[in-house]
């Protein structure tokens, strides 16, 4: 593949990301913070990102697991869930993240059980696409290319 | 850059979340503000040479306020609101009440779009509340305010020049 196959791939792809609804307009944001000084960035704030998820989500299990549920710490857990994947545009996480907040307040058990499900499998869906994002980026940029700028409105 | 250090505005971010701090502190600088960024309301208070008061009564013996420290020269705070042990509200209460940091202008963002926390922080004196996540657009908006609060500065340096041509002129009378 050359550069121009490859860019057109991640434009594709990063399109597919949006309609789908992993991602919204604050990615784009991101991308627009990145420049020649910061080429890194997106990338860094994801694998914040990533590991403040993963942390969370064991928290979770813990404290949903315990016999008499602390419902303020669940809650606590979630709205920071929900903070940053809202803060790096990560649609379907924070959604569901917004769901399983309107349980904690009703100190449902197993209807958060479900929620943390969810919640699970939409990051685990959001972290496999940015990261295949992630490898077709350094795919172009090791074939010498640089990474296309996303334009809102397609 | 031939800039002196002094025209640039130096802003201090807030903010126990290490991904929003990041984003705050990418947006200010694009905008070309100078940047502190702490994780939490304590730190801001050291940072800005103000003690807190529960050190004050575990030992009296200290000056309940530092004087100001001349080498830190902040021209607007941005916080979060939802914190651990100090929110960004009781840090813009610390800093209305305080003689010193009082004129800084406050900005309060947060994730949650509940009416009577934004009045309530409007009312104790915030310059603005964003909605997170912040966006370049909320950050334009910062400048009017520092600008503001420079206006200021340079208003009183003029009175200074005045009284001395005043004082000149009743010398040479």
């Amino acid at each position: 593949m050359d550069v121009g196959q490859m860019q057109r791939q991640w434009l594709d792809y990063t399109r597919s990301l949006f309609i789908e609804g992993f991602l919204d307009n604050q990615f784009l944001q991101l991308q627009q913070l990145q420049d020649e000084n910061n080429p890194e960035f997106v990338v860094e704030v994801v694998s914040l990102f990533f590991d403040d998820s993963e942390r969370l989500l064991k928290d979770l299990n813990f404290a949903l697991d315990q016999q008499g549920v602390d419902f303020k710490k669940v809650d606590a857990h979630v709205h920071q869930l929900k903070g940053s994947s809202s803060s790096i545009g990560a649609q379907r996480v924070k959604n569901a993240c917004i769901a399983f907040r309107n349980f904690c307040e009703e100190q449902n058990v197993e209807a958060c059980l479900r929620c943390l499900q969810q919640v699970k499998q939409e990051y685990c869906l959001v972290k496999n696409k940015l990261e295949t994002l992630f490898r077709l980026e350094q795919q172009i940029v090791a074939a010498g290319g640089s990474i296309p700028m996303m334009e809102l409105g397609f | 850059m031939g800039l002196a250090a002094e025209s640039q505005f130096h802003v201090l971010a807030v903010d126990d979340s290490l991904i929003d701090r990041m984003l705050i502190e990418r947006l200010l600088k694009t905008s070309s503000f100078h940047v502190t960024a702490v994780d939490s309301g304590s730190k801001a208070l050291k940072f800005l040479g103000l003690v807190e008061e529960e050190q004050r009564n575990e030992e009296p013996s200290f000056v309940a306020q530092k004087t100001h420290n001349q080498d830190v020269d902040v021209n607007l705070i941005i916080t979060d609101y939802c914190m651990p042990e100090m929110t960004g509200y009781d840090l813009l209460r610390k800093i209305k009440e305080s003689k010193s940091l009082k004129d800084i202008p406050v900005v309060i963002m947060s994730s949650e779009n509940v009416p009577s926390r934004i009045n309530r922080c409007l009312e104790e004196g915030a310059e603005e509340f964003f909605l997170k996540p912040v966006q370049q657009s909320d950050v334009n908006k910062l400048r009017p305010h520092l600008l503001k609060s420079k206006v200021k500065e340079v208003g009183e340096e003029d009175q200074l020049i005045n009284l001395s041509r005043k004082d000149i002129n009743e010398i040479l009378a």
